[in-house]
């Protein structure tokens, strides 16, 4: 992968099946939220070959909560239900809120929030769609004690491919089943 | 019918976040009332309707650009285009609930502005309403796709005027010359500007959200 002359990346071999768990570490800068917007399809690669999910079976967490500020809770979880064709939405979004203990603040302005509870609500997003691939870019910032336990629940569950960068590998240590080094 | 479901969702999305933060529509309104009346007294007496007519079009045009230069803050500040892109919704409808928003801000900014040029320099014809209209139609279309260009840009205010000025000339040309009383073909004029920019603001609003 290379921006201009500079190259972020080269020579990344990902294989990533149903259930499967890639944890991707590494020091500032070298290449993880890139590599992770690639395999988000929200990057063209300068090279090499993806084979990826369709672009809305895939969930994608970056750095921001991607929510938006201005409307509640329960405003933007239903604005991406609709947008992503979730099924029975109504039970879906009252299901993920009450989980991460968003419920008692539904009708509530995103942006009075902590940007902890912000990065709960963008995990409810995320996770709206059922989507076969999560991909989680430091998915464990802001997050407290209790937000971090819930996380680490979410991600012990089978279902979804999961790939996770993050500056905490011990939490996901005895979950990912493959890792990845970027230098 | 869900193509049209996605983009009432997300105009309506447009026009709750500005329901709340009052920070686009306020602005705009402040703006082309401050500039009609710098016009009324900047204006030496006796120049002429025709003169304060190519005012008003200078003043609706700024006032767009204003609006224009606010239309994805919300998605840029939170990365939000991210999650919208990767939605199973045509990406065209991002850009036409956008498109519907700025064309109601931009209709309720002239809601105001034009019985303010009324009570400042001469009443407002039937056909510079109708000229208004359908210029209000070809600045939302071809401005919301040139703002989501310039979003992604790290001088996107310096972008969105280099980019919307030049394609905004026909407009003014198409205004001024439907309100100065030269003939139903200027308003013809606009109409295919606005078809043909419409057309090919929708088919390539796709590739310019596009990365992947």
């Amino acid at each position: 992968m290379r921006f201009g002359e500079r190259r972020v990346f080269n020579g990344v071999d990902v294989d990533l099946g149903a259930g499967g768990f890639l944890l991707v570490t590494g020091a500032n800068g070298s290449g993880k939220t890139t590599l992770l917007r690639v395999l988000a399809r929200l990057t063209a690669p300068s090279g090499g070959e993806l084979e990826l999910p369709e672009r809305h079976a895939i969930g994608y967490l970056g750095h921001e909560p991607h929510v938006y500020r201005e409307l509640s809770p329960l405003e933007n979880l239903d604005l991406f239900g609709r947008l992503y064709r979730v099924p029975e939405r109504r039970e879906r979004v009252g299901m993920l809120l009450e989980r991460f203990g968003l419920w008692d603040v539904r009708r509530e302005r995103v942006g009075s929030f902590s940007r902890g509870m912000q990065q709960r609500l963008g995990l409810c997003r995320v996770l709206l769609h059922e989507p076969r691939l999560l991909v989680l870019d430091e998915p464990y910032n802001a997050l407290d004690a209790a937000g971090g336990e819930l996380l680490d629940g979410l991600l012990a569950e089978p279902g979804p491919a999961r790939i996770v960068a993050t500056h905490e590998p011990r939490r996901v240590e005895r979950l990912a089943l493959d890792r990845l080094v970027l230098a | 019918m869900t193509y049209a479901a996605d983009v009432a969702a997300l105009a309506r999305k447009d026009l709750l976040l500005e329901l709340r933060a009052k920070e686009t529509l306020p602005a705009m309104l402040l703006f082309v009332l401050s500039t009609l009346t710098v016009f009324h007294f900047a204006l030496p007496r006796g120049a002429g309707g025709l003169a304060a007519l190519g005012l008003l079009w200078v003043a609706i045009v700024f006032t767009a650009l204003l609006g224009l230069t606010r239309a994805f803050v919300a998605e840029r500040e939170q990365g939000l285009l991210d999650a919208l892109v990767l939605a199973p919704c045509d990406r065209s409808a991002i850009w036409l609930g956008k498109a519907v928003a700025v064309l109601a801000f931009l209709v309720a900014a002239e809601l105001v502005a034009l019985p303010a040029f009324a009570a400042f320099f001469a009443p407002v014809g039937a056909r510079t309403i109708v000229a208004v209209v359908l210029a209000d139609v070809g600045i939302a279309t071809v401005g919301t796709l040139l703002g989501a260009m310039a979003v992604a840009g790290r001088a996107r205010e310096l972008l969105l005027p280099l980019l919307f000025l030049p394609l905004a000339i026909p407009i003014v040309v198409g205004g001024v010359g439907a309100s100065a009383g030269g003939g139903s073909r200027y308003l013809a004029f606009l109409a295919l500007y606005d078809a043909v920019f419409a057309v090919l603001s929708w088919a390539s609003f796709e590739y310019v959200v596009a990365e992947a």
